[in-house]
C-alpha cells in the first residue's frame, strides 16, 4: 500500500516525522517499506502563461515564445509540441534550479542562446519536474493557477509517498481512512473525516437490484447518474494524489473510483447505464457462463464465481473485475455506479485461479467495512458531479445475509498469562475502545467486546490478546528463559547417529553436497531405468530441468560430478543424505538415503602418490568402514548384483543377516559414462539409511588367558569362486575357537594355471579355558582343507 | 711388583683411544685377559710381604673395575656415534607433505542446522522430521491456512497432484508430533522445504528449522526470550533483537524478530539494506484452533512456535553472497567450510 503524506494528513497530523511514524507503524505490525519524493527537488519554477508563439527562423522543431510570469515577460525557445498560446504551464525562470532527467544533475537555468535566438528561462514537462517517467511535451496547469506562484506550493511537491507492505488480516489499512483510524491510536489522538456533502436527488430513475446469493453479497448499492461530460479532465490534484499512491489517471471515472477506494478503502465500479438490460442480478455463475473482462480476457465461468448479471448475462466478475460490453467508454452519457460488499470468503482465492490479481478483490478477500457503501457511494457521486457533471439519482440498495456482529470475551487474567505481564483492565479497556472496539459485557474478570466492521481478523480471544500486545508494545514485554520443563533425554545407542556416519565420510575424505530435490527426467532415466509409473512429476515445475522427484541421490550427485570435472576438478569423493521419492500405486514412498561417488585417483595428488586410479576395493573399504559403525559387520554379505547405475560385474548388493537389503556400490555403467561424457573410474554407492542405522548395543567377553594359535593356509582354486563362499566354508569347518580368519594374498600369475587362483589364509584360533594342542588344531585344518577339495577342488600350495 | 697407576693410567688411555669394537676386545685381553697385565699383577701378588698383599689385592680389583668400567662406556659411545653415523644418513625433508586422503567436509546448510540442533537439544528439545511431499491437510489446513486464504498465495507451492504437495514448510511436522503424542512438546523440525520461486534472492528448494514448545502456562515473553537467547548463541554476539506484530495464519499473537545487523553492528549497511535490522525469525503463540485441531486441550496447554531460514542464518554468519551458490556445489565453494 502506497499513499501520500498530504492525503493522510488530510485526515490526521501523526505529529512526529515521517521516519518516525513509518518506525511507530512499523513495530505496530504494518511494516514500512520506504518513503520515496514525489517530485524532484527543484526550486524556482513558477506559474507561467504562454502570450505568443512564433516560429524560430533556424530551427524547424523550436518555437519562440513570451511568457509572462504575471509581472514581467519572458523570450523563450521552446521545443515542446504542445506550446501554444493561453496556456498555463511551469515556467523556470533564469535562476531557478532543475534536475536534468536521466542524468540526474541539477542544472541551473541561465539567459542564453539558442541557434542564435536569445531564450531566458524554461518551459517544463512533467518529466523535467520529476512527476512522469516520461513526457512528451508540457505540463498544462488548470487556468485558475496564478501566474507566479511557485509550483511546489500549488501542487504540493513537497509531499512523500510512503509504501507500507500489509500483512493478509490487515485490509482494514488499505485505505487512507483505515490507516488514519490507526495513526489516530498509536498517537494518541483523534482523526478527522472529510465531510461529504449532501447529495441532491435529481432524477428518481433507478436500476432494479436483486440479490440471489445472499451469503456471498450481504450488501448491494446502485445509483444512476445521468448526463455526465466525459470529455472534463481529472483535476491535476486528484491525478497528483493517484499518482502518488501509485496510480495512473485513466479518466474521470476510473479516477473518481481509484480515488474513493484509496480514501475509504471501498471498491467500486461503473458500467455504462444504457449497456444494461433490465436491472441487476447478484448471482453465482452458471457452468461455463462467459464473460469479456475489461482486459480483454475472456473467462469462462462456473458456479463458485459470484457475478453481477443484468437480466440477460453476467457483466462482472464480482469484487475482480467487470466485464468490457458494459464498460465506460468516450460516448458513455449516463453511468450505474455500483459500491458493494462482498464476503471475503466469496471472492478469496477467486481472482488468483484466473491468475488474475486487482486492487479490488486484494482488498474484498482481506475484508471491506460492511457499513461502508452508504458513505462510499456519496463521496464517489460528490466527486464525479465536480468533474463531469450530471445529475444523480437516488441509491437503491439491497440487502443479503449481513454479517452477524462479532462478540469476543476476554479475561484479563489470560492476557496476562499468555503475554507474561500486568496489564491493568483499564488499561486493556482503553486500548480495545481506541481501536474501535465497544463493550457488550463487563466483569471483574474481564469483558465481551464488540468487534468494529472494519476488522475481519478478530474471532478469539487470542486476536484481542494480540492487539493489546500490539498497541501495548511488543517491545515493553519482558524477555524470560522460556526453558519450561527439562527431561532427560533419550538416546538410543543400539542406533548410529546419521551425523556420525557424515562425519565419517568426511573423516574418508568425502564432502557433502546439497542437491535439488527435483532433477531432470531424462538424467533421471538414464541413471535409475525408473519406470515412468514410478515417476513423480511436479505439476507446476520452475522449468522441465527440474520437473521430476528424484529416485535416487545418484543423479544428483552425477550431476555436481559434472559440475566440477567442467571446471577442472576431476578427483572427487561426494556424498549426499536425503529423501528420495517413487510412487508405489497409489502411495508415495519417501525413504532417506545416503550415497556417494568417487571419481579419479585414490590419492589426492602428492609428492609420493603412485597415481593409481580408485578401483571397487576403495569404495568398498570406506563402506565397510561405514557398516562397522554398526557394530554388526559380520553378518553384512557384499552379493553379485545389477544396478541401473553400474557396472553389470562391478557391483554389489548389501545385505544384512536377514537378507534386508542396505543398499549397493560399484562402479558407474561405463555406458552410462559415454552418454554422458563423464571420466573414469567413477564408483557409487546408494544406502538406505534406516538399515544403516541398525546397531548394537556392546557386550563384553571375558578374555581368553590361553595362547592364540596361528596356522596360514594356501590353495590353488577355481577363479569363480568367491572368497565369501570360501570363508564361510572354512569358517563352518574351523571349530568354535576360531577368532580370526582373513584373506592375507589373492594371487594369478606365471606360478598359477590358467583359470585358477591361489588364495591364502589366515586362520588364528584361542580356546577361553585351554590351551589348544597341535593335534587339535591339526585335526581342524585336515578337515578344513578336505572340505575344501570336496566343495570348491581346491588345491593346497606347499 | 710393578706400579699399578702407570698401567691403569696407560689403559685407560688406550680404551678412550679405541677406534672400534673389535679394538677394545683386544684391549680387554690386554689388561683383563688370562694372560693380561692385571691379572699377570694379581698372580705377583704371592711376592709381596703377606701384609701388604690385601692392600694390593684391593688396589688391583679397583683398578680392574674402573677398567672395566672404562670399557662398556668407551663401548656405548662407540655404538652411540656409529648409530649416529646410521641414523645421518636416514635424515628426511620433514617438511614435505603426509600421504592419504584429505579431510573432506560438511555442507554448510549441514553446517548450521547442525548448530541450530545442538543449541536446541542442550536445552532438551527434540529433533523432529517428516514426509516431504506432504499432504495438503498437514501443510495447509491443521495449520489455519485454508483453501481460499489470502496466505495460500505467499506459499508458491508445488503440487504433485491435486491435494499432495512438497511441503512449504517444515511446520506439518509439528503438527504429525502432536497428532501423535501428548504435550509438552518441545521440538525443532530441521528439513528442506519447497516453493515454485526462483530468481536472485529465491531457490525453489531451501532449508528451514522450525520450533515448537508446548506446555501449562507458556508465555510471548518466554517466547522472545528462547528466539533471543538463540540468535545470541548462534551468532556468538549480544546483538539487539526486537520483536514487531505481524501475521501468520498459525500463531496468535504473530511477531517477526529482527536483530541487529552483524555486518554493521546497526549501523547500516548493504546486507541489512541501510536499515539496521535483519529480518530474522517469524515466531508467535501457536493459534488455539491450530492446537485443538491437533488434539491438544486448550484449556490446559498453550505453545509458541518459530521458524528461520537455515540459509539466510548461514549466509549472515559465514559471509556467503550469493544464495545460489549452496546447490551449485562447486567443490572450491564446499572447503571453504572444511
Amino acid at each position: 500500500m502506497i499513499f501520500s503524506e498530504e492525503w493522510l494528513k488530510e485526515w490526521i497530523d501523526p505529529k512526529i516525522g515521517a521516519d518516525a511514524l513509518m518506525d511507530r507503524l512499523t513495530m505496530a505490525g504494518l511494516e514500512a517499506d520506504g518513503i520515496s519524493a514525489v517530485a524532484n527537488d527543484f526550486t524556482g519554477i513558477i506559474v507561467g502563461e504562454v502570450l505568443s508563439v512564433q516560429p524560430h527562423s533556424d530551427a524547424k522543431k523550436l518555437q519562440v515564445c513570451s511568457v509572462s510570469d504575471g509581472d514581467n515577460v519572458y523570450q523563450v525557445v521552446c521545443g515542446a509540441p504542445n506550446v501554444r498560446v493561453g496556456m498555463k504551464s511551469p515556467f523556470a525562470k533564469t535562476g531557478a534550479e532543475i534536475i536534468v532527467p536521466k542524468s540526474n544533475k541539477p542544472l541551473k537555468i541561465e539567459a542564453t542562446k539558442i541557434r542564435g535566438i536569445e531564450s531566458n528561462g524554461m518551459l517544463c514537462s512533467a518529466e523535467e519536474l520529476g512527476l512522469e517517467e516520461k513526457s512528451d511535451g508540457l505540463l498544462e496547469l488548470p487556468k485558475f493557477f496564478s501566474l507566479g506562484e511557485d509550483i511546489r506550493k500549488l501542487l504540493k511537491l513537497d509531499d512523500i509517498s510512503m509504501e507500507l507492505d500489509l500483512t493478509p488480516n490487515r485490509g482494514d489499512c488499505l485505505g487512507i481512512r483505515g490507516l488514519a483510524r490507526e495513526i489516530a491510536v498509536l498517537t494518541r489522538q483523534d482523526y478527522k473525516e472529510p465531510s461529504v456533502s449532501k447529495i441532491t436527488q435529481q432524477h428518481s430513475n433507478e436500476l432494479p437490484i436483486k440479490i440471489t446469493a445472499k451469503d456471498q453479497c450481504p450488501r448491494y448499492l446502485g445509483r444512476i447518474i445521468k448526463n455526465i461530460d466525459l470529455n472534463a479532465a481529472s483535476p491535476l490534484w486528484m491525478q497528483e494524489r493517484l499518482r502518488r499512491s501509485g496510480l495512473r489517471s485513466i479518466d474521470p471515472i476510473v479516477d473518481v473510483t481509484n480515488y474513493v477506494l484509496m480514501e475509504l478503502g471501498q471498491p467500486m465500479h461503473a458500467f455504462d447505464y444504457s449497456k444494461l438490460a433490465g436491472g441487476i442480478e447478484v448471482r453465482m455463475a452458471q457452468d461455463n457462463e462467459k464473460l469479456l473482462l475489461l482486459d480483454g480476457k475472456e473467462v469462462n465461468l462456473d458456479p463458485n464465481i459470484l457475478v453481477i448479471a443484468d437480466h440477460e448475462k453476467a457483466v462482472a466478475m464480482a469484487g475482480v473485475m467487470g466485464g468490457m460490453e458494459t464498460a465506460v467508454s468516450a460516448k458513455t452519457k449516463d453511468v450505474f455506479l455500483e459500491c458493494a460488499f462482498f464476503s471475503p470468503l466469496a471472492i478469496a482465492g477467486k481472482a488468483r485461479t484466473f491468475g488474475m490479481h486487482t486492487d479490488a478483490s486484494h482488498r474484498y478477500e482481506r475484508g471491506v467495512d460492511y457499513k461502508l457503501q452508504k458513505t462510499a457511494i456519496d463521496r464517489a457521486t460528490e466527486l464525479l458531479l465536480d468533474i463531469v457533471g450530471g445529475e444523480a439519482g437516488p441509491i437503491t440498495e439491497a440487502v443479503g445475509n449481513l454479517p452477524e456482529t462479532v462478540s469476543v470475551s476476554l479475561t484479563y487474567a489470560k492476557v496476562n498469562s499468555v503475554l507474561g505481564i500486568d496489564m491493568p483492565s483499564e488499561e486493556v479497556r482503553d486500548i480495545l475502545l481506541r481501536l474501535g472496539f465497544s463493550v457488550a459485557d463487563e466483569s471483574d474478570d474481564g469483558m465481551r467486546v464488540i468487534v468494529p466492521s472494519y476488522r475481519f481478523d478478530i474471532s478469539i480471544e487470542a486476536d484481542l490478546i494480540e492487539e493489546l500486545a500490539r498497541i501495548f508494545g511488543y517491545d515493553k514485554i519482558p524477555k524470560t528463559s522460556g526453558l519450561m520443563r527439562q527431561s532427560l533425554d533419550f538416546k538410543p545407542e543400539g542406533e548410529v547417529p546419521i551425523r556420525r556416519m557424515c562425519d565419517l565420510l568426511v573423516d574418508l575424505g568425502y564432502q557433502e553436497v546439497v542437491t535439488y530435490s527435483f532433477v531432470d527426467p531424462g538424467h533421471l532415466r538414464l541413471l535409475t531405468k525408473s519406470p515412468d509409473a514410478q515417476v513423480i512429476n511436479l505439476q507446476n515445475p520452475i522449468s522441465e530441468e527440474m520437473s521430476v522427484m528424484r529416485s535416487s541421490l545418484l543423479p544428483g550427485l552425477v550431476s555436481a560430478y559434472q559440475y566440477n570435472a567442467n571446471r577442472q576438478q576431476e578427483r572427487l569423493r561426494l556424498f549426499e543424505s536425503g529423501l528420495v521419492f517413487s510412487q508405489k500405486g497409489e502411495v508415495v514412498v519417501q525413504t532417506a538415503k545416503l550415497s556417494g561417488l568417487i571419481s579419479g585417483e585414490r590419492y589426492p595428488k602428492n609428492w609420493n602418490n603412485n597415481s593409481k586410479l580408485n578401483d571397487f576395493y576403495d569404495i568398498k573399504g570406506d563402506i565397510e568402514m561405514l557398516l562397522d559403525l554398526r557394530r554388526l559387520k559380520s553378518s553384512v554379505k557384499f552379493l553379485d548384483a545389477e544396478h541401473p547405475s553400474m557396472h553389470p560385474g562391478q557391483c554389489a548388493k548389501i545385505t544384512d543377516s536377514e537378507c534386508n537389503e542396505i543398499g549397493h556400490i560399484g562402479a558407474l555403467d561405463p555406458f552410462i559414462s559415454q552418454e554422458l561424457g563423464l571420466g573414469e573410474s567413477i564408483f557409487l554407492f546408494e544406502l538406505t539409511l534406516s538399515e544403516l542405522q541398525k546397531g548394537s548395543i556392546p557386550r563384553a567377553k571375558l578374555l581368553s588367558k590361553y595362547p592364540e594359535v596361528t596356522r596360514d593356509l594356501a590353495f590353488v582354486i577355481d577363479d569363480s569362486v568367491v572368497s565369501a563362499d570360501i570363508l564361510e566354508n572354512v569358517r563352518l569347518n574351523a571349530g568354535d575357537c576360531l577368532v580370526d580368519l582373513r584373506i592375507f594374498d589373492v594371487y594369478q600369475g606365471d606360478a598359477i594355471e590358467k583359470g585358477k587362483k591361489s588364495i591364502a589364509l589366515g586362520l588364528t584360533w584361542q580356546d577361553p579355558s585351554r590351551t589348544l594342542s597341535d593335534e587339535e588344531v591339526n585335526t581342524i585344518i585336515s578337515s578344513c582343507v578336505k572340505a575344501l577339495q570336496e566343495q570348491f577342488n581346491a588345491k593346497l600350495r606347499n | 711388583m710393578a706400579e699399578i697407576d702407570p698401567v691403569l693410567a696407560q689403559a685407560l688411555q688406550e680404551i678412550n683411544d679405541a677406534g672400534d669394537e673389535a679394538s677394545l676386545d683386544s684391549l680387554r685381553v690386554k689388561y683383563l685377559g688370562k694372560k693380561g697385565s692385571f691379572t699377570e699383577l694379581l698372580k705377583s701378588l704371592g711376592k709381596l710381604e703377606p701384609e701388604k698383599r690385601p692392600a694390593a689385592g684391593e688396589s688391583i680389583n679397583i683398578a680392574k673395575r674402573k677398567l672395566q668400567e672404562a670399557i662398556e662406556i668407551r663401548k656405548k659411545s662407540l655404538l652411540r656415534a656409529s648409530l649416529d653415523e646410521k641414523l645421518q644418513a636416514e635424515k628426511i625433508d620433514v617438511t614435505l607433505p603426509g600421504r592419504g586422503q584429505n579431510k573432506g567436509g560438511l555442507h554448510p546448510i549441514s553446517i548450521t542446522i547442525d548448530r541450530i540442533t545442538d543449541i536446541f537439544s542442550s536445552s532438551g528439545y527434540e529433533v523432529a522430521v517428516g514426509p516431504e511431499i506432504e499432504d495438503e491437510y498437514h501443510n495447509f489446513e491443521a495449520l489455519n491456512i485454508p483453501a481460499h486464504h489470502p496466505a495460500r498465495a505467499m506459499h508458491d507451492t508445488f503440487y504433485v497432484r491435486p491435494g499432495t504437495v512438497l511441503r512449504t514448510h517444515t511446520s506439518p511436522v509439528q503438527v504429525r508430533v502432536m497428532e501423535g503424542g501428548s504435550p509438552p512438546f518441545k521440538m525443532i523440525c530441521p528439513g528442506r522445504v519447497y516453493r515454485c520461486d526462483s530468481d536472485l534472492t529465491h531457490t525453489p528448494m531451501f532449508h528451514q528449522v522450525e520450533g515448537l514448545l508446548v506446555d501449562e502456562r507458556v508465555t510471548f515473553a518466554d517466547l522472545k526470550g528462547t528466539v533471543e537467547d538463540f540468535l545470541h548463541a548462534f551468532f556468538e554476539e549480544e546483538m539487539p533483537v526486537r520483536f514487531r506484530p505481524s501475521y501468520f495464519p498459525f500463531t496468535e499473537p504473530s511477531a517477526e524478530a529482527d536483530m541487529g545487523c552483524v555486518s554493521c553492528s546497526g549501523k547500516g549497511c548493504r546486507i541489512c539494506s541501510h536499515t539496521g535490522w535483519l529480518e530474522v525469525m517469524g515466531c508467535g503463540m501457536v493459534h488455539p484452533h491450530v492446537l485443538e485441531l491437533s488434539g491438544v486441550d486448550t484449556s490446559k496447554y498453550n505453545g509458541f512456535a518459530f521458524g528461520v531460514g537455515v540459509e539466510r542464518l548461514a549466509m549472515l554468519r559465514y559471509d556467503v553472497s550469493d544464495l545460489r551458490t549452496y546447490f551449485e556445489n562447486d567443490i572450491r565453494f564446499l572447503k571453504q567450510f572444511n
